[in-house]
C-alpha cells in the first residue's frame, strides 16, 4: 500500500478524548483505529488485583465512541494492554464493557480476545532452560519468585493483532502490548517499512502528548507512506511542531533515541522533523534494527501483605527540632511494647512499619537533599503485615502508642500527633509490588498469547 | 546567572518503566537550550552526585532536535515498593529546577 492512515483517539481509554476531534479525524478516512488500554504508571496494583484504574463509566465512553466509528467505516479497532495491567481479570473485565457496549448499541462483529497472562509452567521451564533475563535495574528472581507472583503478563508485539486481523478480527482486545505494537501491525502488515511504522506508532500511542501545548487528552492521526509519515492532530486549537514531536521520544523513556520492542530496536538518532503546515509534521530518517533473538518482556506483582495507615501531623517546633530523635526512639520503644502485647511479634520480621515524613522528605525520601524541617509536618505511618486483622491490630497500637511518646522538654502527657480522622487507621488491604524486569524468549512471537475469535 | 526554572519550558521527571526514573529538561529557546548544553553545568556526575547514584548508571544525553536535555537513573525504590514516594515519578525534578546557568558563555 502507498499510504496507511491511522487514527489514536486518545492517549489511553478511560482518560476521555472530544468527539470532534474523533468526527473530524473520521474524515481523513483512517484504515484504522488504535488504543492504548494500560500502562504500569500505576503502579503494582492493577496487575496485583487484576483491576482497572481508570472508572468504568469512563472507558465505557471513550470505547463506545471509537467503537462506532470503527464499525460505521468497516474498519478494525485494536486495543491493547486492556483494563491497565492486560491480565486475564483486566482482559476479562473490558471485554464485558465491549459487550455491554455491543449489546446496547445493537453492535455485530468477529472479535479477538488475545491473552496476555502467563502460565507459570512455562516460565519456571524456560527459566531453567537459561532462557529468561534480566533487564537492569531488576528485582532477582527464581521458580519460588514466579510461584509467587499473582499475575504475571508477557508483554506481546505485533504478530498476535496480525494473526487476530488474518483470521478475519474486526474488533481486537488484547492484554498486555508495547503500546507501539497496537500501531504497529496494520502498516507493517501493508508492506510499509518498520522504522516508518514504529516511529509512527510510537507518536500516536500517546494520542494528543506529542502536540506543542496539550491541555486535555485527545486523538492524533498519521499518515504513514514509504519513506516517511506525516502526523496531525485532528483537533484545532492542537498544533504539532518539529520540536514536539521530536520531543516525544523522551518521555517515559530512558533513552530518547532507542526503543525496545519484541522483534528489535526503533533507532530515531537519525530522524529529522519538517513543518509542512502550520499544524503538521513530517518524520523520515528513522531506522528499526531487527533483534538477534525475539523477546517477550515480562512483567508480575506479587503480593507482599496487607497495610493500615495512619496519617497524623506535628505542629509543635520542640518536637520537629529532635524529629529524627524523636522517631528513633519512638520506634524503638514500640517495638518493645508490641513484643509484649502480641506474643512476642518483632518490628521488620513479623511485620513491617514504615513512617514517611512530609515537610521534610516526603516526596523524595533518601534522595532529598534539604534536610531541615517545614513549620509542620506530617507522618504517615504504615503497618504492614500478613493480614488485615493483623495490619489493623498493630496499627492501632502504633496510633495510641505515638500519640502519647514523649520528649525530654515537656513534663507531663502529651499528645503529639494531629490526627485528622477517627478512626485515625484507615485499611488499604492487600498490597503488591512488582516483581519482574525480564524479558523471556519464546519458542514463536504467537505461543504466548492464546486468542479467542468471537462472534458478537 | 539564570535559574533553569527562567529558561527552560518544562523540567520534569517521570517514570520510564516500573524501574527507572528519567528526566527531561526542555527548552523552547534554541540560544538557552545551546547555552547550557554548552556550559556543561548540567553534567554527569552533578546527576550522581544529586541523585545519590554512580556515574556508570546515569544515562545522559543531549537531544538537539528537541532542545532537551536529559538523563535516566535506576529507581531507588522501584515504583510502588513499600519504600518508595513516588508512584509515577513525577515529583523527582525538584533538585534541578534552580540549577543556575550562565549568561552567556
Amino acid at each position: 500500500m502507498e499510504e496507511v492512515r491511522a487514527f489514536a483517539p486518545t492517549g489511553v481509554i478511560g482518560s476521555s478524548y472530544l468527539e470532534s476531534s474523533l468526527a473530524r479525524a473520521m474524515e481523513w478516512e483512517p484504515h484504522f483505529i488504535g488504543s492504548d488500554g494500560g500502562s504500569t504508571d500505576h503502579g503494582p496494583d492493577a496487575l496485583g488485583r487484576g483491576k482497572c484504574m481508570f472508572p468504568r463509566q469512563a472507558v465505557k465512553r471513550d470505547m463506545k465512541l471509537m467503537l462506532q466509528a470503527a464499525r460505521s467505516s468497516n474498519i478494525p479497532l485494536l486495543v491493547g494492554s486492556a483494563g491497565t495491567a492486560g491480565a486475564d481479570l483486566n482482559l476479562e473485565w473490558a471485554s464485558d464493557v465491549l459487550m455491554e457496549i455491543a449489546r446496547e448499541e445493537g453492535l455485530h462483529f468477529r472479535l479477538a480476545l488475545i491473552h496476555a497472562e502467563q502460565d507459570k509452567e512455562y516460565l519456571k521451564n524456560k527459566l531453567r532452560q537459561g532462557k529468561i533475563r534480566p533487564l537492569h535495574p531488576a528485582p532477582d528472581i527464581n521458580e519460588e519468585a514466579i510461584d509467587k507472583a499473582s499475575h504475571i503478563v508477557g508483554m506481546m508485539g505485533t504478530e498476535p493483532y496480525l494473526r487476530a486481523m488474518d483470521e478475519g478480527a474486526q474488533v481486537v482486545l488484547a492484554g498486555r502490548s508495547s503500546d507501539t505494537s497496537i500501531f504497529a501491525a496494520v502498516p507493517i502488515r501493508n508492506g510499509l517499512p518498520p522504522g516508518v511504522a514504529w516511529h509512527a506508532a510510537k507518536i500516536l500511542e500517546c494520542g494528543a502528548a506529542s502536540v506543542a501545548v496539550r491541555r486535555h487528552p485527545d486523538g492524533m492521526m498519521a499518515w504513514l507512506r514509504n519513506d516517511h509519515f506525516v502526523v496531525e492532530a485532528p483537533n484545532p486549537d492542537y498544533i504539532c511542531t518539529p520540536q514536539s514531536i521530536a520531543s516525544h521520544t523522551l518521555y517515559e523513556n530512558a533513552h530518547p533515541f532507542h526503543l525496545l520492542e519484541p522483534s528489535g530496536m526503533l533507532d530515531v538518532t537519525g530522524a529529522e522533523y519538517e513543518a509542512i503546515s502550520d499544524r503538521a509534521v513530517r518524520v523520515w530518517g528513522s531506522d528499526f534494527v531487527p533483534a538477534d533473538k525475539y523477546t517477550i518482556k515480562l512483567e508480575a506483582a506479587e503480593l507482599i501483605g496487607y497495610q493500615s495507615v495512619i496519617i497524623g501531623s506535628i505542629r509543635d517546633p520542640v518536637m520537629i527540632r529532635q524529629l529524627d530523635s524523636w522517631l528513633a526512639g519512638m520506634q524503638e520503644r514500640l517495638d518493645q511494647r508490641i513484643r509484649g502485647s502480641f506474643d512476642g511479634m518483632e518490628m521488620g520480621k513479623d511485620y513491617k512499619l514504615f513512617i514517611r515524613v512530609y515537610g521534610l522528605n516526603g516526596t523524595m525520601g533518601p534522595l532529598e537533599p534539604v534536610r531541615t524541617p517545614g513549620h509542620e509536618v506530617c507522618l504517615v505511618m504504615e503497618v504492614t503485615a500478613d493480614s488485615q486483622e493483623l495490619a489493623t491490630d498493630l496499627a492501632d497500637a502504633v496510633e495510641h502508642f505515638a500519640l502519647h511518646y514523649p520528649v525530654p522538654e515537656w513534663h507531663g502527657l502529651i499528645s503529639g500527633l494531629a490526627y485528622p480522622y477517627s478512626p485515625a487507621v484507615l485499611n488499604r488491604g492487600a498490597v503488591y509490588q512488582f516483581s519482574m524486569n525480564h524479558v523471556v524468549e519464546p519458542g514463536d512471537p504467537l505461543e504466548m498469547f492464546p486468542m479467542e475469535l468471537v462472534e458478537v | 546567572m539564570s535559574k533553569l526554572w527562567e529558561i527552560t519550558k518544562l523540567v520534569r521527571s517521570k517514570n520510564a518503566g516500573p524501574f527507572v526514573l528519567t528526566f527531561d529538561i526542555m527548552f523552547d529557546d534554541p540560544d538557552a537550550y545551546y547555552r547550557t548544553r554548552d556550559s556543561g553545568v548540567i553534567n554527569k556526575g552533578l546527576v550522581a552526585r544529586l541523585y545519590n547514584t554512580s556515574e556508570e548508571d546515569v544515562m545522559f544525553f543531549n537531544c538537539d532536535n528537541a532542545l532537551a536535555i536529559k538523563f535516566s537513573i535506576p529507581r531507588p525504590n522501584f515504583s510502588g515498593d513499600l519504600n518508595d514516594s513516588d508512584v509515577f515519578g513525577g515529583q523527582q525534578f525538584g533538585p534541578l529546577v534552580d540549577i543556575e546557568v550562565p549568561d552567556r558563555l
